[in-house]
């Protein structure tokens, strides 16, 4: 607040200057902002857990937990239009006074089970946060459950938010679980599974090139269509995961299944990048790659686009992509004026881009998302701003943004690439923004 | 074991912690749900209409495991008072969710800490997110009259009511605040307040000098009931909807505001136990559309599918929350009103007729919820009833 406005009443947007920011000089990796109550921007294209759970074809998704937290999925699922393969579970207050959590999950996934008009092969029970206090039986649960559907291939997941800051994340172990019906199957060594995305690898983008190029082939959930499809992901010899949150499907794949897992983390970073690629490629026993060509084709990508984006203000979203700071130190670097970069934390894998960040470029300002003064903060700009990122757009308010959410697909100099052309795109373009932001799940075939 | 809880494919309502944010929502107070993550999210994307636009102050608490098991109430209570001391709000509101149902949170010392740390008027709802938004919205409603309604120094000179339990949660954002100060308005009653769209703070704080309490959704119930045992104000329960039962509406404020007597003009009559019509949704809203249906010569009945007052309960509308307690009253039934997520559970000969429900399937279908005050009869004809 700037000291005399308060906030009375419902105001139209726009009214207040208010903006919470840390300077890149200034920022503490490890207590960005201060922390508090929080705020959610209404900008819903990134993929939740009924979105990533319908990614194994076929599956029949049930959640067990309160009305209230059994709203957002439901709609999820109904705005996706798989309504078909969801149900629930209802918990009501007995259930936790009487301690019968584990009946109710039974009895209830048999009764839906014993109603869908086949068995599916594979069922992902959802419990919450209630069944983690009330230390429910899960063993017990999915043991008599095997029992009574010895034909379903059943797996635990989890819907318990208030555990995000307690070892894996919900996010984490939703896209570890996607790969927990895999059952054993011998090895292909050429087989390469690109792990715990929600977007398939763009066809044109760097590994799927790679490995085409060295007879390989590559393989990932987003591109299975049939339960069959996806079990024949247990074939590959090699995983791949490129984000945080997907590092411990890695994992699972590597102890489970014998995979070697490369963790070659997305980047924007041209030493980063040749270093993932060369890594993939010796892992494989392919040439590495010559990334000289490629190197000089973002170059030229993002000399193209600054002739057409100009000295215009641009403001980035941690939404889009898992390196907002590599993407604002490349920005930056080629000229570009990022004026400000919206996150609520720093993820390790870029604690060097914060340094860069902070030596080259120390007045870059950095804002929050959840901090509650960003409910009113001012969201209107002088001057005609490029977003990229949904949450960027809405905080700026500006109908020219780049829209995607988690990489997008990209693995490689392929997202230098293409985010230049996406941005030249964004900057001569207008886009209906608060229809496109709103949608959930971006991607995911919303009725809407 | 009897299984009642399940949904093998119908929706779920918005639950009682969304329903408190709902009816507080244009007030100028901070509503904070006591809630790990997901509450606010799934309020602001499917239960509130209002969210892009405006910046009315909804937070979550962002509760872990650590400060549910050490029961760190300081934590709440600090994070409300600092929020609250740097943004203003006319209030505070802190509801709550299953975990702290589990953990035993007390919600009204909750309230009564911010309150004496910030000097703001703060009401703490034990809500848990195991009821209908209709139980939240009606504790909020209910704390509003409570609390923040003023005694009042005179009746109005004019025939005047509160309309009570309005959220776009059952009446969408189509204008029905202003249709139904308009139908009433024709009738020669005025609306002092709405609880709560529509209408501002200072217009609520007015209440006690209306005549009645028309109670629109259950969501107003406790409200009414509230402003009854304060101020004496009789309440009539049922929506308008269509020009003849809000004719009967208009004749039951009137009588309520002589005799001081309640009344309920949308029970049903005996003899509409048999209709072949059935219209699934909110209560009063339901039951209200059924009495205009069958005034107009479709006789129709009504099942309440969310947290129902004793008064309806005691009228004969029958309540059924769970798809196995809702489809033998649907047995038997020419033809199904309901919203369209309820389609994949019309019996088969059954005709389905959608009828949109901001309270079930959020903004799915917002752009076809018809405002029924004004478009009953083309509601009506359109949908052959």
């Amino acid at each position: 607040m700037n000291g005399t406005e308060t906030v009375r009443g419902l105001r139209r947007l726009g009214g207040s200057p208010v903006m919470r920011e840390v300077r890149a000089k200034d920022a503490d990796p490890s207590n960005l902002f201060d922390t508090g109550l929080e705020y959610s921007a209404p900008a819903r294209g990134t993929w939740n857990i009924v979105h990533t759970g319908m990614l194994i074809p076929e599956a029949h998704e049930i959640f067990v937990c309160a009305q209230g937290c059994l709203r957002g999925v439901v709609l999820t699922a109904a705005e996706m239009g798989t309504s078909d393969r969801f149900s629930t579970v209802a918990v009501r207050e007995n259930n936790v006074t009487d301690g019968d959590l584990e009946d109710l999950l039974v009895e209830g996934v048999t009764d839906i089970l014993e109603k869908l008009p086949a068995l599916p092969p594979a069922v992902l029970v959802y419990t919450s946060c209630i069944h983690h206090f009330m230390g429910a039986d899960l063993d017990h649960m999915y043991r008599e459950l095997r029992e009574r559907f010895p034909t379903v291939a059943f797996t635990d997941c989890y819907m318990n938010p208030i555990m995000r800051k307690s070892g894996l994340t919900p996010d984490q172990l939703m896209r570890r679980q996607l790969y927990s019906l895999l059952k054993e199957r011998p090895k292909d060594p050429g087989k390469v599974l690109v792990t715990g995305n929600d977007f398939a690898s763009d066809d044109g983008g760097n590994i799927p090139a790679l490995l085409r190029a060295g007879g390989k082939t590559l393989c990932e959930i987003p591109r299975t269509r049939t339960w069959e499809e996806y079990l024949a992901l247990a074939e590959a010899s090699v995983c791949v995961t490129n984000q945080p949150a997907a590092v411990p499907a890695g994992k699972l794949l590597a102890e489970k299944h014998g995979m070697k897992h490369l963790c070659l983390p997305f980047s924007f970073g041209y030493d980063e990048i040749e270093a993932n690629l060369d890594a993939l490629s010796d892992a494989m026993g392919i040439p590495r790659p010559d990334c000289g060509e490629k190197i000089a084709r973002c170059e030229e990508a993002l000399d193209r686009a600054k002739r057409t984006i100009g000295d215009a203000p641009v403001e980035i979203d941690y939404t889009a992509f898992s390196r907002p700071l590599s993407l604002a130190l490349l920005l930056l670097r080629h000229g570009f004026r990022v004026e400000r970069v919206y996150l609520d934390g720093v993820s390790g894998e870029e604690r060097g881009d914060l340094d860069a960040l902070a030596a080259e470029f120390p007045d870059l300002k950095l804002s929050p998302t959840v901090h509650p003064v960003m409910r009113v903060t001012g969201r209107t700009r002088e001057e005609k701003t490029l977003a990229v990122g949904q949450k960027a757009a809405y905080f700026a308010s500006t109908p020219y943004f780049v829209n995607i959410v988690e990489n997008g697909g990209f693995t490689g100099f392929d997202a230098v690439t293409g985010l230049a052309a996406l941005m030249e795109e964004a900057w001569l373009e207008e886009k209906d923004t608060r229809s496109l932001i709103g949608i959930k799940g971006m991607g995911c075939g919303a009725c809407l | 074991m009897s299984v009642k809880q399940t949904a093998r494919i119908i929706s779920t309502y918005a639950g009682d912690t969304s329903g408190v944010a709902s009816a507080l929502f244009e007030l100028g107070g901070m509503t904070v749900m006591h809630d790990a993550s997901g509450c606010n999210s799934t309020y602001n994307t499917h239960d509130e209409p209002r969210w892009y636009d405006t910046d009315s102050l909804v937070f979550i608490s962002a509760l872990t495991e650590t400060e549910a098991i050490l029961g760190d109430d300081e934590k709440l209570i600090g994070d409300c008072v600092r929020t609250a001391k740097e943004l203003h709000p006319a209030f505070v509101a802190v509801a709550g969710t299953p975990i702290p149902m589990m953990t035993g949170v007390d919600f009204a010392a909750v309230a009564a800490r911010i309150e004496e740390e910030t000097g703001i008027p703060s009401f703490g709802f034990p809500t848990d997110g195991m009821h209908s938004y209709i139980s939240g919205a009606g504790m909020a409603l209910e704390a509003l009259a409570r609390r923040m309604v003023r005694d009042p120094s005179k009746k109005t000179a004019a025939l005047t009511v509160n309309l009570l339990g309005l959220t776009p949660l059952d009446f969408s954002v189509n204008g029905t605040p202003g249709a139904m100060k308009a139908a009433l308005a024709a009738r020669g009653i005025e609306v002092l307040s709405c609880f709560a769209m529509d209408s501002t703070l200072a217009e609520i704080e007015r209440a006690g000098e209306a005549h009645v309490s028309l109670v629109v959704s259950g969501a107003g119930f406790g409200a009414a009931r509230v402003l009854g045992e304060r101020f004496g104000i009789p309440w009539v329960a049922g929506t308008p909807c269509g020009p003849m039962f809000t004719d009967r509406i208009a004749r039951a404020v009137r009588e309520a505001a002589e005799t001081g007597g309640n009344l309920a003009p949308l029970l049903p009559d005996p003899g509409t136990a048999d209709a072949k019509g059935v219209i699934v949704g909110e209560g009063v809203t339901a039951a209200s559309l059924a009495s205009a249906l069958t005034d107009a010569g479709s006789p129709c009945r009504a099942v309440s599918a969310v947290d129902t007052d004793g008064v309806l309960l005691s009228g004969g509308i029958p309540c059924a929350v769970d798809e196995d307690d809702l489809m033998p009253l649907l047995s038997g039934a020419e033809v199904m009103i309901a919203d369209p997520l309820y389609r994949p559970i019309c019996p088969p000969g059954t005709r389905f007729v959608p009828l949109p429900h901001e309270g079930f399937s959020g903004r799915l279908f917002r752009r076809d919820i018809p405002r029924l005050v004004t478009d009953f009869d083309s509601f009506r004809k359109e949908n052959r009833l």
